[in-house]
């Protein structure tokens, strides 16, 4: 079982460096709310692209497979993994019979979803990473920590220290554009050097059998121009109408992500490089049963722009590798359970239910009320900590006999200010560990409402 | 005249009493037919937070029971308010009365400004303070217009207590994050917890603020606990207890 | 039962009550779109520079630094010589791998986020010039820009099979302790000239 709360706790033992991840988080969300501001009928868009999402939800299988006419149209080879392993399989089947050793891959979290890297690097292809952050976590051996920016929990010095050691980089420069520069001459080798491009998808476009990607490096469109072979993988839910809707989500996404008003390269790619060959992989993986969920299906519409995770103030304060799973933050905290209830059921309590994510989130999925009806499945699958259900029947209890809440209230309000300190703020206070409890008056407002009337 | 069920939540009955009172003095202020309903205790809050559906529901069908009558029902609280509001439905939907108790349960302040039609606060408060705006009755309730919407920016809070002469009311840099109360969430989460509520802090401090305020006490509880524990002087108030003194009309 | 369609039997299977597609808002028209589309291109990092004709952007590139030091130009605007290279005639985008500055046309601009749509037949044979080269120049009619994304798809044609894409800017990043650096891969710089009056 994963604990959050023991990975926060852990994470706050160092908390300037807490406050400064906080701080470096938050100013993506101040960003975001500026770019909004400027956009008048920004409540309106987030309604419709709700909208959008919940039809297109609701007839998934006809506009997916009307994405698999259009693409096949287009020369694109269409491609269906039931799940994780099957993802790989097709992925890898693909890359042996071009022959390919080398591939470029630009962000995908479904790959990371479904553990793709270490499986082709078993079977002899180099995967090389090309997003400037997921790199650097590469280079780390670690997973992102945020799935927009994905070293945003690290140093520039310790970026600095990891370029000189595997990039040549001056020891102890830290200047992030020294540091991009020289991620850029190493990537660009490698992009020259391809044999594939992997990438994801941001927007599958049905009307036209097309693949959107946006990003700001240009690193989807120098692996996928170079090298003859594209694949690009996609999530079932990725599918969306047309090209008039995709205007509605490119309004909403990078204004959301990263508070700019689009990115630097929205690409379409409606078909292979001359000469060459693309491929899309469509994954299930778990989303067709998502779909079966009333509560749940409205995850669906996520577009994946960690708008949630930056203005979460728990995400905030406690960092991607806290939620232990790909995708951090609100989402996150849906999604992890969804896979395994068991293994993340800390992950719905991971959040003191401030509705701030609902409120930013450009599909306006109500993710507080999910968060809110998923402790409910974990309670209901029997994964509560039997003292916990205990303290909720013993409270049940006292709270329906009056005269049990009255006794209870008053003895405690008696006993506390007369125990020894030390006994009071015991390790057993959780409260008590940053907190005084608050002071125990002598009259309850019952008792003094009953005084004022006589 | 109207009769008001007046709601005290457990914590605010048991550990911040002035609260309650303060609540009860503005309300008859009003003029208003006020009752407390003796047999009232909780409203399942706690329990419904953490899942526990089914400890939750008998205190959900008890508080339709003993709330059902009134007019109107009126609490200084925006958590507990909103559970009766927006979380209630689970339990109670179709039963006779819960229409209108969903209806007609309202928060102090928002009931103040939208029903009694508060219109002039006359009264006194030369104090800097700090307007805390919880999460539940803010963006659940709408009791203000958050940060995150962009729509006309409105605070019926705020409304009521600018109004004081010599008041002083500052500008936080994050004027709605979260103070991580949270409930249970004050206790699983400790950690995280109790570093929000001091990030909270800091900014009132920041901004000069001597006396920090809400309508929710629960956070007024869990920032005051982590004052008191630094030795801070900042005190906490609800704004039931600024208003009380005032003449609303 | 393949994949396929084990898959599209779940998907219709779970499918809720079929909810409707809402219409598309008009969105935000500007008084002044050339200006806002300037305001929008330069905040991102690009620059933009106005000239009345043809033979005025002749000049005002070649006067370009990154133009007049450049090696290799690929150009794929008919009023701009391109320089130690011919884009049409390149079998392998890997031979633009030197190429210094890529002049692409555009053919239409949107006001509300800088970017401008470049279709796939634009960019020549190998469409990898718009990324490979270190410094871009755009070339757009002034009077060519559309207030908002809703309009620009009113016009988009998707080239099928093709490419196309919504430029804005040069390349960036900001990965390393969200400190934005002009240049990740793709242009390290991008100038648009806008060509004409609105």
């Amino acid at each position: 079982m994963s604990s959050h709360p023991e990975k926060a706790s852990a994470f706050l033992t160092d908390e300037p460096r807490a406050h400064w991840h906080d701080q470096s988080v938050w100013f993506v969300r101040v960003k975001r709310d500026r770019q909004a501001k400027m956009i008048p009928e920004w409540e309106q868009l987030r309604e419709t692209a709700a909208g959008i999402k919940s039809h297109t939800i609701s007839r998934m299988a006809e506009y997916l497979e009307e994405f698999e006419k259009n693409a096949t149209a287009n020369g694109i080879h269409v491609h269906w993994a039931r799940d994780a392993a099957e993802h790989n399989e097709i992925v890898y089947r693909i890359l042996a019979d071009h022959a390919v050793t080398r591939l470029v891959k630009s962000k995908s979290m479904l790959t990371e979803e479904c553990d793709m890297n270490p499986y082709l690097e078993e079977r002899g292809i180099e995967v090389v990473d090309t997003d400037l952050g997921e790199r650097i976590m590469q280079f780390l051996h670690q997973p992102p920590s945020h799935i927009v920016m994905p070293a945003i929990h690290l140093k520039r010095e310790e970026i600095g220290e990891l370029f000189h050691i595997k990039l040549g980089t001056t020891k102890g420069a830290s200047d992030p554009n020294y540091l991009t520069e020289a991620a850029r001459g190493h990537l660009r080798e490698k992009f020259l050097a391809a044999q594939a491009g992997l990438t994801g998808v941001n927007f599958a476009i049905a009307e036209t059998g097309g693949v959107v990607v946006c990003t700001n490096e240009g690193n989807a469109d120098m692996g996928t121009s170079l090298p003859p072979l594209h694949i690009a993988c996609m999530g079932v839910e990725k599918i969306i109408p047309g090209t008039h809707e995709l205007g509605v989500f490119l309004r909403l996404l990078a204004r959301s992500a990263t508070g700019q008003p689009v990115t630097t390269y929205t690409s379409h790619f409606h078909g292979p490089v001359r000469d060459g060959e693309m491929h899309v992989v469509i994954v299930d993986n778990g989303r067709s049963a998502i779909l079966n969920s009333k509560e749940h299906r409205r995850i669906l519409s996520c577009i994946r722009c960690a708008a949630c995770a930056n203005t979460c103030p728990v995400y905030r304060r406690s960092g991607g590798y806290s939620y232990d799973y790909t995708i951090p933050g609100p989402i996150g905290s849906l999604l992890a359970p969804l896979r395994d209830l068991r293994k993340y059921s800390t992950l719905p309590y991971a959040c003191s239910l401030c509705s701030s994510c609902t409120d930013v989130c450009p599909v306006k999925i109500d993710l507080h009320h999910e968060l809110y009806t998923m402790r409910q499945e974990v309670v209901k699958q029997g994964i509560l900590p039997l003292h916990k259900r205990i303290a909720m029947a013993a409270m049940r209890w006292v709270m329906s006999v009056p005269w049990a809440y009255r006794m209870a209230g008053k003895l405690m309000r008696w006993l506390v200010p007369r125990l020894p300190r030390a006994l009071v703020y015991s390790k057993l206070n959780t409260w008590g560990r940053q907190r005084e409890l608050p002071p125990m008056p002598k009259k309850s407002f019952r008792e003094l409402l009953k005084e004022e009337r006589s | 005249m109207p009769t008001v069920g007046l709601f005290i939540p457990c914590y605010v009955d048991q550990l911040y009493p002035q609260v309650g009172l303060a609540t009860l003095h503005i309300l008859k202020s009003l003029g208003l037919n006020v009752e407390f309903p003796e047999e009232q205790t909780c409203c399942g809050q706690p329990m419904a937070n953490i899942g526990c559906t089914s400890d939750a529901e008998p205190l959900a069908k008890r508080f339709l029971h003993i709330f059902g009558g009134y007019e109107h029902v009126i609490a200084p609280s925006g958590s507990c308010v909103s559970m009766v509001r927006n979380h209630y439905e689970q339990f109670l939907s179709g039963q006779p009365g819960f229409e209108h108790l969903r209806s007609n349960t309202f928060e102090l302040c928002e009931y103040l400004v939208d029903i009694a039609r508060v219109s002039r606060v006359d009264g006194e408060f030369a104090h800097r303070v700090g307007l805390h705006m919880s999460c539940h009755g803010l963006r659940e309730l709408g009791l203000a217009s958050d940060t995150e919407r962009m729509v006309p920016p409105f605070n019926k809070v705020r409304g009521l207590l600018s109004q004081l002469r010599g008041i002083d009311l500052k500008e936080l840099s994050r004027p709605d994050e979260c103070c991580g109360f949270g409930g249970t969430f004050a206790i699983t989460e400790e950690a995280v917890s109790s570093l929000m509520g001091r990030d909270r802090i800091a900014d009132h401090e920041n901004a000069g603020v001597e006396v920090l305020t809400g309508f929710d006490m629960s956070c007024l509880m869990h920032l005051d606990g982590l004052i008191q524990r630094a030795h801070k002087p900042m005190r906490v108030m609800h704004v039931a207890q600024i208003l009380e003194n005032a003449r609303l009309s | 039962m393949s994949s396929r369609d084990s898959i599209l039997r779940d998907l219709r299977r779970n499918a809720p009550t079929l909810s409707p597609l809402p219409t598309v808002p008009a969105g935000v028209e500007y008084d002044d779109p050339q200006r806002q589309f300037e305001e929008v291109f330069t905040s991102v990092g690009g620059r933009c520079v106005h000239v009345p004709d043809a033979a005025a952007l002749k000049a005002q590139v070649a006067s370009l630094d990154v133009y007049a030091n450049a090696r290799t130009i690929a150009s794929l605007v008919d009023a701009i010589d391109s320089r130690n290279l011919d884009p049409a005639t390149i079998a392998d985008p890997h031979q633009l791998a030197d190429v210094d500055v890529a002049v692409l046309p555009a053919e239409f601009g949107v006001a509300e986020n800088g970017a401008v749509w470049i279709p796939g037949s634009a960019l020549g044979p190998n469409r990898a010039v718009f990324v490979i080269a270190q410094y871009l120049v755009i070339v757009l009619n002034a009077s060519e820009i559309v207030s908002n994304m809703h309009q620009a798809y009113e016009r988009v044609q998707i080239e099928r099979p093709g490419f196309g894409l919504f430029l804005s800017g040069p390349s960036k990043t900001a990965d390393i302790e969200q400190s934005l650096v002009i240049g990740a891969h793709g242009a390290r710089s991008c100038t648009l000239f806008l060509v004409g009056s609105p």
